[in-house]
């Protein structure tokens, strides 16, 4: 009988070893590969003569990172894989592995984790310090959370491809800026009445495109979005054109405290604080938190009432429905109106928060921005489109943060310019490892004996 | 057996463009009794159930349907869902068309979506969480169950109705169309794919639908062996035009009947009918 030698230390060894092994025949295949790409540059000098140069040390870099890069691949990221392989196809055939303690209570941690991100960012950072942080990505996330939570309705839930989703932010916020200026309403009164603008252009956009379905719906939609915005551009008189509508008044605490520097019961001097721009932002934040909760709390509920059901219903047969006596074109009107409401609000706070709104704001890339964090979380589901909304626009914002590859790639690189590319290859990846978003399961409105995820497989994208 | 008059097709016509699907067809359907539609392949009996159902218009004719409390309402002016609605006629489909990525009983709370409708305040006062729309979806959810009982269901409530094997799809799609409470249930082709087993079992329900809920039920046919067991009267379609009408008996022996299933021309028809009395009286002797 021979013993195996499967020693841990061995092993170990074994596969370091192996790791040192391709990472040097790594090392050699980047360095033929890169010596003459990296290695060598032509540049013309001040007599317009080309001129050969000599880049080593940004050679050595690359062709070091490449060798580390194989050497984790081989001792830790592989391994790794294969044990939770095999993991998983043992644990198929036990019980279902019961959720972690993060898992179950996710919610609450979020909410509470949310609800203590601005004292804590505040006494990290300072109170100036906390701006970036608390604006750029605080509320900048949670603005498009909500958009995207909007736009589940109509994309996620009733299958309607909605590329023109900027449109209803667009109305919300120009609703807001002009009211506002005009009429000198308050946020309070406008962020409702925001909201039914948008709901009602949300009908409005509905009529036409009943009829239609998928790609003839997704090309109207389109137009309807950029219809929007070249009316803003071009309705001068009313909207000030590409100028766009400034000095926008800013959202007050419910009227008791403003935040206008000059009025009497400035928040700050109520007070005796020291002036700082940083409480609009805390109170922005405080906002948008609770415009995020209320539109999660009504996607919620409206799931498991029968016009969600229906919404669902719509996504999966829409022929079946209709045998079943379920009224189509309200159903999917009031998706639209729905979902639209949710960008109006978004779009009123939007204007409240920079006091400027322009056609700038709502292009097509929003739109499709919105789109794709809802795709990527998975349609459908709440929590993978917040995931999604934080990977996408924090990540996109971090990027910009990247300071530290300068020391890597040389005092010239710019990381801002490389974000989209970055991006964009991190979307490919996401959606080649998980091809129906971050959550793809569904999770049932009702059930009599258990709760179990509908795998994605099952659940269909619509037809519009 | 009560005889009066469900359902009262008179003198249907459907044209697409050149083609003649159905040609001045007349029919009525008793209540409480099982009507079966036969016919060849391509004979329009499609056709007449999306015509009944309110997916097609037909060209020419009427539709009525006579509910249990005497309203009259006619089918050929109503829309799809109304028809689903207000005339209390549900279908099923002859491609299984469930909701795949809900579960077996979403699928049929689905089904409830107008009651739930009004008891949920059309929304608002389900949002708000008023007591009436909890009460609705227990009561609806026991009817769910009832159903899935019904349909040998039970225990696969809260899978993926997609997950389900093609005999227990079509089991649900006919408990579903039971949900929204109809007078008139039209079934396409309901033993269509199923084994021996299961179109017993198919049988066996049908019959108890008839039975406890007294709902009268129009279907499409292919399984000779489900027509002639089940039904209380059968209507025979070729090219669109009604050629038997009567008791299973009746039309089984009925010459016309057999010589469109056997593809005969219209002149040897009389030949045929010889043939077969002849070959029968042989047989008796």
């Amino acid at each position: 009988m021979t013993v195996s030698s499967t020693n841990p230390a061995d092993k170990q060894q074994g596969l370091v070893a192996r790791g040192l092994r391709e990472a040097f025949f790594a090392g050699l295949i980047s360095l033929g590969m890169f010596s003459l790409y990296i290695g060598l540059k032509t540049d013309q000098n001040m007599r317009n003569e080309l001129v050969l140069v000599t880049r080593w040390g940004l050679l050595a870099t690359l062709v070091i990172l490449a060798m580390i890069g194989r050497f984790l691949m081989i001792v830790v990221v592989q391994p790794r894989l294969a044990a939770r392989k095999s993991a998983k196809a043992t644990a198929a055939h036990g019980q279902a592995e019961v959720p972690g303690f993060v898992a179950r209570n996710l919610t609450a941690i979020a909410v509470v984790a949310l609800l203590l991100f601005p004292p804590v960012i505040v006494s990290l950072f300072g109170m100036q310090g906390s701006l970036k942080w608390i604006d750029n990505f605080g509320i900048q996330i949670l603005i498009y959370v909500m958009l995207a939570w909007g736009l589940n309705i109509v994309v996620g839930l009733a299958g309607l491809l909605d590329l023109g989703y900027v449109a209803f932010y667009a109305v919300g916020a120009y609703s807001y800026a002009l009211l506002s200026t005009y009429f000198g309403l308050s946020f309070w009164v406008l962020l409702p009445m925001a909201g039914i603008l948008a709901a009602f252009w949300g009908v409005i956009l509905g009529f036409p495109v009943l009829r239609l379905r998928g790609d003839y719906l997704a090309v109207v939609t389109l137009a309807f979005g950029e219809i929007i915005r070249l009316v803003l551009i071009n309705w001068v008189e009313v909207t000030k054109g590409t100028f766009g509508v400034s000095g926008i008044a800013k959202a007050s605490v419910f009227g008791i405290w403003s935040f206008d520097v000059s009025a009497p019961n400035n928040f700050a001097k109520a007070f005796d604080l020291p002036m700082s721009s940083a409480y609009y932002k805390i109170f922005l934040f405080y906002v948008i938190l609770a415009l995020c909760a209320v539109t999660a709390y009504v996607s919620i509920r409206l799931r498991s009432m029968p016009i969600g059901r229906a919404w669902e219903a719509l996504r999966e047969d829409e022929i079946a429905c209709r045998s079943l006596g379920i009224n189509t074109v309200t159903t999917k009107l009031t998706a639209f109106a729905t979902g639209a409401m949710f960008g109006g609000f978004a779009g009123a706070f939007f204007g409240a928060r920079q006091g400027f709104v322009s056609p700038e704001s709502f292009v097509f890339l929003e739109s499709a921005v919105i789109l794709a964090i809802v795709v990527l979380g998975g349609m459908g589901s709440l929590v993978g489109i917040a995931i999604a909304a934080v990977v996408m626009v924090g990540g996109t914002e971090l990027l910009r943060e990247l300071t530290f590859l300068k020391a890597i790639f040389g005092p010239d690189f710019t990381p801002e310019l490389y974000r989209m590319l970055i991006f964009g290859l991190a979307m490919v990846t996401v959606m080649v490892l998980k091809p129906r978003g971050f959550v793809g399961s569904r999770q049932p409105t009702a059930f009599l004996h258990e709760r179990k995820a509908v795998s994605g497989s099952f659940t269909k994208e619509g037809h519009g | 057996m009560n005889s009066d008059v469900i359902l009262r097709v008179e003198h249907v016509t459907m044209r697409f463009g050149g083609l003649v699907a159905i040609n001045d067809l007349s029919f009525d359907v008793r209540r409480g009794e099982i009507t079966a539609l036969i016919g060849p392949n391509g004979a329009g009996k499609t056709t007449v159930f999306n015509c009944v159902t309110g997916f097609y218009r037909p060209s020419m004719g009427m539709i009525s349907m006579t509910q249990k409390n005497g309203t009259v309402c006619n089918l050929e002016r109503m829309t799809d869902f109304t028809i689903n609605r207000e005339a209390k006629v549900a279908r099923t489909f002859q491609n299984i068309r469930l909701f795949t990525g809900l579960t077996v009983l979403e699928n049929l709370l689905v089904a409830q979506h107008n009651v739930l409708m009004r008891a949920s305040g059309y929304t608002v006062l389900g949002l708000l969480g008023f007591r009436g729309y909890r009460d609705a979806s227990k009561a609806a959810i026991e009817n769910a169950r009832h159903w899935l009982e019904r349909a040998d269901l039970l225990d696969r409530a809260d899978d993926p109705a997609g997950d389900l094997s093609y005999g227990a799809q079509r089991r649900l799609e006919i408990a579903r169309a039971m949900c929204t409470g109809p007078e008139l249930l039209c079934l396409d082709e309901p033993a269509a794919g199923l084994n021996p087993r299961e179109s017993l079992e198919l049988n066996k329900l049908l019959r108890g639908i008839l039975a406890d809920t007294g709902t009268s039920l129009l279907l499409i046919e292919h399984d000779m062996s489900v027509v002639m067991e089940i039904s209380d009267h059968v209507v025979v379609l070729e090219y669109g035009t009604k050629i038997s009408d009567g008791t299973p008996d009746e039309v089984k022996n009925d010459p016309k009947v057999i010589a469109a299933y056997l593809g005969v021309d219209d002149e040897e028809v009389d030949e045929v009918l010889e043939e077969i009395t002849h070959v029968t009286d042989e047989a008796q002797a």
